[in-house]
């Protein structure tokens, strides 16, 4: 029998080698991709052009946009009416205006309480959340420094764990090991069961002596292999060009991973035995996919989405695998946490598995 | 290039009869946008409430229990105390609380002496989302301002009291994550509907050698062209049409600009999309292919290098200018100015040029392209 299944493997897999469009797109787009998005994804802000609209030529409000100008977050030009900063923000030209008022150097200097406008386009929300942290703490950083003598009641100190400086590419990549491995062996083995279908080369495999469940198993392996070796090249540009630690054991990621790739081809190989041709499987894997990455916490954290979409997302394999990625990655996660996620894992590959087998061994009845 | 009108209705009126008996056109044009908008405007929000934190106090008296429940107050923060350090850094790591608050013995006493100002508490933070990171970060310094101003007066006469920073958010002023990620998921959709309306069709078409007999027929290659993009080109239309009435009933965003310029986008950015996935079901020739290369050439770059989640001036100049290559980028920016700001030409036009050369460069391509395959 495992001589039989072995067979076919290689079949399916030298299918898949030997066309060179097809070995491409498994290989190159994954890089490409990685490395893509992993500067893309920055919600660190820096450069951002900021107008300053200074209505005070004193000493104080002069020192005020020099630290604005100081910091690598912004880029300064001068806007001079209202008129313009209006348009300056309506056209993108700034990302927000500073507005610094007539008497701010006269009122700081008599001690009277005063204080500056801070106008952020919010079209990008995020990004305006980001510019006011940064403008509130220069503001603050300027105010404590005109009363040098004086100290703050109480100071909050932050320290950053798991990812002490911040990195946006620390939470990408992780997360797009996950993201890319989990569409490609989706892709390839939801399309393999339904092409034989369409073409009817799937009653010639039944034919042969080969029983049904090994014909799934044949389908399932290269697509376990192909997203095994798209996630581990995803891995190898992380650690080697990216600089990502890996804090914890990386047997267990592999081991992890093959449990995750059961999972996706299970999805892939339910969608393609219950679709007819293979535009119906590709779009079942469109119509799926998607959401899978939206739901997974891959670009904005789980705990934000409504109680209801966050249930809907405990079905996704995705959201698992990027918990444990990010957490193999980062932190040397505790294992009660590694089981949390995995057992969800494979109760998603049993039940997507059998709704393949049974929905395959119908399609043949 | 002749094309007559007679042959062209007929066509026409082949593809309609061929989208209506096949449930996968409708299916992408209709299902797909739904299910799109609804899980990318829930699913992706930044606005995060009720963040848990541990809080760890070694001397818990009444000025520092007050600070807790100050903080917990806040919608943003969910504070707990925490059995223990040890308990309170196992939650951390197993994901359960976003940050750990210390506080120490000698916190209530160094705060209420000025001599020994300042009084330090510590913030440990998940650092695994920066983003998230940052903005807990954010909100407990706030809610610590607040609970300060609001003790006695001698707390409050701190430096920096007398100097605030009043903060203005326009287009959005409540910074609802939905009213700016709603118009780019309509982008994301015009992308997607767009292409795969062509290239899974179309290459189905090809790889059953339909296409070919199709061009042997008396109808030229442009009446062909023509009949296709233009159907599918009618579906997307009122494919994005429900999509941007989804947007406005369900998400409530606001739709400030003139509906005019939406068409005149949209016509633009489709015709840019269904010549796209043409080409693409052109030079593929199989669907295995085709379907490979829409996926990745338009889910994955609507979603990062549009704009759509990722501010673009963040990223590193070198791929600034690869995003020039993404047409969505020039329609989620056309889009979250008509939807948050309005007729804004200043931004429109350049984008709207940019769409046309996107849509013009396209259409030559296809044209081309299906040219060669037949020799």
């Amino acid at each position: 029998m495992w001589q039989r299944i072995w067979a076919l493997i290689l079949k399916e897999l030298s299918g898949l080698w030997k066309d060179p469009k097809t070995r491409f797109v498994i290989l190159v787009p994954p890089i490409v991709q990685v490395v893509l998005f992993a500067y893309a994804a920055t919600y660190d802000v820096t450069n951002v052009p900021l107008g300053v609209w200074n209505e005070d030529q004193g000493t104080q409000a002069l020192e005020l946009v020099r630290r604005f100008a100081g910091s690598p977050a912004f880029r300064v030009s001068p806007v001079h009416a209202p008129g313009q900063a209006q348009a300056a923000l309506d056209s993108k030209t700034v990302a927000a205006v500073l507005r610094i008022p007539q008497r701010f150097s006269a009122d700081l200097l008599a001690g009277r309480d005063t204080s500056v406008q801070f106008i952020a386009d919010a079209r990008r929300s995020n990004t305006a959340l980001m510019v006011q942290s940064y403008a509130a703490s220069i503001v603050a950083g300027f105010a404590q420094d005109q009363h040098p003598g004086v100290r703050a009641p109480l100071v909050l100190m932050t320290r950053d764990w798991f990812n002490p400086t911040l990195e946006s590419s620390w939470f990408i990549l992780p997360g797009l090991v996950a993201v890319l491995s989990m569409l490609m062996s989706m892709l390839i083995s939801a399309l393999s069961l339904a092409r034989e279908r369409e073409l009817g080369t799937f009653e010639q495999l039944l034919v042969t002596p080969l029983r049904p469940a090994e014909v799934l198993v044949g389908k399932a392996v290269p697509g376990i292999i192909v997203g095994l070796i798209d996630a581990n090249l995803i891995i190898a540009v992380a650690l080697l060009w990216f600089r990502l630690p890996f804090r914890g054991n990386p047997l267990l990621l592999e081991a992890v991973l093959v449990l995750y790739m059961l999972a996706g081809v299970g999805i892939g190989l339910a969608l393609s035995a219950i679709a007819r041709t293979q535009q119906q499987a590709m779009l079942g894997v469109f119509v799926f996919a998607s959401p899978m990455v939206v739901l997974s916490g891959y670009a904005a954290p789980v705990e934000n989405m409504p109680p209801f979409v966050e249930w809907i997302g405990r079905a996704d394999p995705i959201r698992y695998m990027m918990v444990l990625a990010r957490a193999l990655f980062l932190q040397d996660p505790p294992l009660l946490l590694v089981w949390q996620q995995c057992w969800p894992l494979a109760l998603i590959a049993l039940v997507t598995l059998t709704v393949a087998g049974v929905a395959a061994r119908r399609a043949v009845g | 290039m002749i094309v007559t009108v007679q042959r062209l209705r007929g066509l026409v009126r082949k593809e309609i009869a061929q989208i209506l008996r096949d449930p996968s056109a409708i299916l992408i044009a209709f299902l797909l946008p739904v299910v799109l908008l609804v899980v990318n405007g829930f699913g992706i929000s930044f606005d995060a409430y009720h963040m848990r934190v541990a809080a760890v106090i070694e001397a818990p008296d009444e000025g520092v229990l007050g600070m807790l429940e100050a903080l917990d107050a806040s919608p943003y923060l969910d504070v707990r105390p925490a059995a223990s350090m040890v308990a309170a850094q196992q939650a951390l790591a197993m994901g359960e609380v976003r940050g750990i608050l210390v506080v120490r013995e000698d916190f209530p006493q160094r705060l209420r002496h000025p001599a020994s100002w300042p009084a330090t508490a510590a913030l440990w933070v998940n650092a695994t989302d920066p983003n998230t990171a940052r903005i807990l970060e954010g909100y407990v310094t706030g809610a610590l301002t607040v609970w300060l101003q609001g003790q006695g007066a001698e707390l409050r006469r701190s430096p920096g009291g007398g100097l605030s920073l009043e903060q203005r958010d326009w287009f959005n002023p409540e910074l609802r994550s939905a009213d700016f990620i709603v118009p780019g998921v309509i982008a994301m959709v015009m992308t997607m509907t767009g292409t795969l309306l062509t290239s899974l069709i179309v290459a189905r078409e090809w790889e059953r050698g339909t296409m070919e007999s199709m061009l042997a027929s008396p109808a030229t290659m442009a009446e062909l062209i023509l009949a296709k993009l233009g159907c599918y080109f009618v579906l997307g239309m009122l494919s994005m049409l429900g999509s941007v009435a989804l947007a406005i009933t369900a998400f409530g965003v606001p739709f400030r600009g003139s509906v005019g310029a939406l068409f005149v986008a949209s016509a633009l950015f489709l015709v840019f999309a269904l010549a796209f996935g043409l080409l693409i079901s052109t030079v593929a020739r199989n669907q295995f292919v085709a379907s490979q290369v829409a996926f990745i050439a338009t889910m994955m770059p609507a979603m990062m290098l549009s704009g759509m989640l990722f501010d673009i001036a963040a990223m590193p100049h070198w791929l600034q200018i690869v995003t020039f290559a993404v047409p969505a980028r020039y329609l989620v920016s056309i889009l979250q100015t008509l939807f948050l700001a309005g007729d804004v030409w200043a931004v429109i036009l350049p984008n709207l040029a940019a769409l046309a050369v996107a849509a013009a460069l396209a259409m030559a391509a296809t044209l081309r392209v299906t040219r060669r395959r037949l020799d």
